[in-house]
């Protein structure tokens, strides 16, 4: 590795507070003691289990809704629901940036009316998505590309605003043309904030989703926790709660991923790489 | 390069007012001038990124430029920055050979964050010259270098200008550095070039020279920065005085 560039690197010292591993295992002491304690309350009668089911209650839940084949099946629902409107939503957020951002004209004919939508709370036109889309998987997808798609557009958009002029200025001394130009430096140079932008949208979808998933669904992860909820199963209502945050956590995950991988220049990560 | 009557303006503000200028083929002319003069605007014009607003103006091509901040991409590694906008296969390879002119060839796939800035600014040059330009435009390329690698940038452009041998006009504000690499110095004043003045000294050039001290002396003065006169034996006695104000006695 270059010496230059673990300088940029803050290194955690190495003090009194011990060494990582020690204080990495440190970090779960009260989580586990949080979780004995919630068993304890349980199977003293001191939480009901018709409020909380017992963190073995619900581990058992998981595991037969594992075996019966539900859970996989509610899995695959929302996960695909998640996947499409997000993509839609994703899709229609660079598309409009572009034009925006790229396009003297689109600036004033595009950016106020989507302002305008952004300021919206998207989860309160839930009723109106199944007015239009009725029941069945349109108004969940849509309810998620709505959600995903703002984050996706003010990012991109600022990320190409923001673009350093000098590095347009030479990119013009040195012969690029005008695509060449937005290939070459303003969608490089916007990519960083698009995919914290893309971070924020998952979080939007997966919470929309949520929302979404408890009108009307008659499958995916909401429907297996609101059927929990008619029979009091809350050992199942909180492992959809948990498969929720699983997938939230695998997905913020992946993007993450993405951006070590294109985001390898950058001077921090290279560090972090080291 | 030939310039007649240039004049750009921003509005009411004039910055370049009917300014003439040659520069000879292969001549390596710095341009000298107080902050404001309108250095970097000229520097512009002549590098076609700022229309002038009339006189005529002549520009051998093709002509490339070295920013005074590197201005490389950040997301695009050394090799592939130098290679910018150059057509055809033979991209990469000429931008290689590039580097390994400027002493780079060990970094071609660096990232630009991890080049030091005499790197970054040798990245830049190669930059310049893989376009083999006749007219090479350098706007005070070693501002923001250290002392050091200064000295060698110094050497460096030298060796490339005796070897490609184009036209150079370097915008800078160091009158050392316009007099150790320079065949002509120009001094900007109120948008036009109010001195030429030629150096006719031999390379590698040396500040100790009696003549070398003279010219700078000239040129800070032309700036309004006036060198004191060497001072006579009294002053230099009153000076080297311990505590003259302390007390009545050295007096």
């Amino acid at each position: 590795m270059d010496i230059s560039a673990p300088s940029l690197l803050v290194r955690p010292a190495r003090t009194r507070s011990g060494s990582r591993r020690t204080r990495a295992l440190r970090g779960v002491v009260s989580p586990i003691a949080f979780v004995l304690l919630w068993q304890i309350g349980s199977t003293t009668g001191a939480i009901p289990a018709a409020k909380l089911a017992a963190p073995t209650a619900i581990l058992a839940a998981f595991w037969s809704l594992v075996l019966s084949g539900d859970l996989w099946n509610d899995l695959v629902v929302s996960v695909g629901r998640v996947a499409v409107g997000f993509a839609i939503g994703v899709s229609l957020g660079v598309a409009l940036a572009l034009v925006v951002g790229l396009w003297e004209p689109g600036d004033f004919i595009f950016d106020p009316p989507l302002q305008m939508l952004r300021t919206l709370p998207y989860l309160g036109m839930t009723p109106l998505m199944i007015l239009w889309f009725g029941i069945g998987e349109a108004p969940k997808i849509a309810l998620v590309a709505f959600a995903s798609m703002f984050p996706v557009y003010l990012t991109l958009l600022g990320g190409i605003r923001a673009v350093d002029p000098k590095l347009l200025e030479a990119g013009r001394a040195f012969g690029l043309g005008r695509a060449e130009t937005i290939r070459e430096v303003v969608l490089p140079g916007a990519l960083a904030p698009a995919l914290v932008g893309l971070r924020y949208a998952l979080g939007a979808a997966w919470l929309s989703l949520v929302v979404g998933e408890q009108i009307n669904a008659d499958r995916g992860i909401g429907y297996l926790i609101m059927d929990a909820r008619d029979f009091l199963r809350t050992d199942i209502i909180v492992v959809g709660l948990l498969l929720y945050a699983m997938l939230g956590l695998a997905t913020d995950g992946l993007v993450r991923l993405i951006e070590a991988r294109a985001l390898a220049w950058r001077p921090k990560i290279l560090g972090a790489a080291a | 390069m030939r310039a007649r009557g240039l004049c750009v303006a921003f509005g009411e503000n004039s910055v370049l007012r009917d300014l003439d200028l040659d520069i000879a083929p292969s001549e390596f002319v710095a341009l000298l001038g107080r902050s404001g003069s309108g250095k970097t605007t000229l520097l512009r014009v002549l590098a076609g990124l700022q229309p002038e607003s009339s006189g005529s103006l002549v520009v051998p091509q093709p002509r490339s430029v070295v920013f005074q901040e590197p201005r490389l991409l950040p997301w695009k590694r050394i090799v592939e920055n130098v290679a910018l906008g150059l057509r055809g296969g033979t991209a990469r390879a000429q931008a290689t050979a590039a580097l390994r002119e400027v002493g780079l060839e060990h970094r071609l796939d660096a990232w630009p964050a991890t080049l030091s800035g005499g790197e970054a600014q040798r990245a830049g040059l190669a930059r310049a010259l893989v376009r083999n330009p006749h007219f090479l435009l350098l706007d005070e390329p070693f501002a923001s270098v250290d002392a050091l690698t200064r000295l060698r940038m110094y050497d460096l452009v030298i060796d490339l200008w005796r070897f490609h041998r184009p036209s150079v006009l370097l915008v800078t504000h160091d009158v050392d550095e316009a007099l150790l690499l320079a065949d002509r110095v120009l001094v900007l004043e109120g948008g036009r070039i109010a001195s030429h003045i030629p150096v006719g000294l031999a390379r590698p050039r040396d500040p100790a020279r009696p003549r070398y001290a003279e010219l700078r002396r000239d040129i800070l003065s032309l700036l309004g920065v006036p060198l004191p006169t060497a001072p006579d034996f009294d002053a230099q006695d009153a000076l080297a005085a311990p505590y003259p104000f302390a007390t009545g006695v050295s007096a």
